[in-house]
């Protein structure tokens, strides 16, 4: 089976062409969703890509989730249908509620831009079904507002639920305040719902997609995904 | 209306403004937190059903519960009629 992605662009996404070489490379076909349309024309896979959609303005998502296309990803998420939020995207997903907790501005009050290590602490997500938990990959962040907070209960059950998804580590896994870029939480990168089908993270994979770009460790959750889809299938 | 972050959200601004405000030779603040003044004006019978209805944009789109915290007053001010 040929899988299909739908990306998702609003007004003001940057990485959805990046998101879109990343799906192509991983052998999969991808296919651009716009933030007006109110279907997902056939997506198998839904990503929400980098970028401030609508300026950022009032909050990071908070525009962005009332969007008509939303009403599908929310379908599609419901449903059990993969959905990726990149940064933004990650954003948009808090706000919506379809993930908890929320991104705020980073502790150093820079936009930093920079390669990091992620730990992956479960694969138990179509993403990172191909990767070991406490394997580690190198994927950079581009943000300015990716802080991950949560409360007290929200963060107790996050980890006793398995579902935090990436830390943000040194190479070998250790996780310190040095490699957390942005003072979220517990070094927290990605979280997942309560399925797993939903994640949420901050670093950019589809910039760490081809060995020329410093990582290609980031393509390992397009085909994933992909082999996921596939073994369901099939 | 003001949006802030609720006091046990960190907030890096309010601690740089802090610092900034005693390198001014302001010892005495204690504090300092950096939220959002939003200001609207809109159209309703009275007041209290104009408070109902901020209070539900508040809740929708204005302010995010997870993170933030608002309070609000409305005034009457001269219609065009």
């Amino acid at each position: 089976m040929t899988v299909c992605f739908g990306i998702v662009v609003f007004p003001g996404t940057w990485s959805d062409r990046d998101c879109v070489h990343a799906v192509e490379l991983a052998g999969a076909e991808a296919t651009l969703l716009w933030h007006a349309d109110r279907d997902l024309r056939g997506a198998d896979i839904v990503v929400l890509p980098g970028g401030f959609s609508y300026g950022d303005y009032l909050r990071t998502g908070a525009i962005a989730r009332f969007a008509p296309i939303m009403e599908a990803v929310r379908e599609h998420a419901w449903d059990g249908g993969p959905v990726l939020g990149i940064c933004n995207g990650f954003q948009i997903l808090c706000e919506a509620g379809l993930l908890p907790g929320a991104l705020l501005r980073n502790d150093s009050l820079q936009f930093r831009c920079q390669p990091t290590w992620l730990r992956v602490d479960t694969h138990s997500t179509p993403f990172l079904v191909g990767c070991h938990p406490g394997s580690t990959l190198r994927v950079p962040v581009s943000h300015g507002e990716g802080r991950f907070y949560a409360d007290a209960k929200t963060l107790a059950q996050l980890n006793s639920e398995g579902r935090v998804a990436l830390r943000y580590s040194e190479s070998d896994g250790q996780l310190t305040p040095d490699a957390n870029p942005n003072g979220s939480l517990e070094n927290i990168a990605g979280i997942l719902n309560e399925q797993g089908n939903v994640l949420g993270m901050m670093p950019h994979p589809e910039r760490a997609c081809e060995e020329l770009l410093g990582s290609a460790d980031g393509l390992q959750l397009f085909s994933s995904a992909i082999q996921a889809l596939a073994a369901r299938a099939g | 209306m003001v949006v802030s972050l609720k006091p046990v959200v960190n907030d890096p601004q309010g601690l740089v403004v802090t610092d900034a405000l005693h390198a001014l030779g302001y010892p005495e603040v204690e504090w300092t937190r950096v939220g959002k003044f939003i200001s609207l004006e809109l159209d309703g019978p009275d007041l209290e059903t104009a408070r109902g209805r901020v209070d539900e944009m508040c809740r929708q789109l204005l302010c995010n519960g997870v993170i933030e915290d608002y309070r609000f007053e409305v005034r009457e001010v001269a219609g065009e009629g």
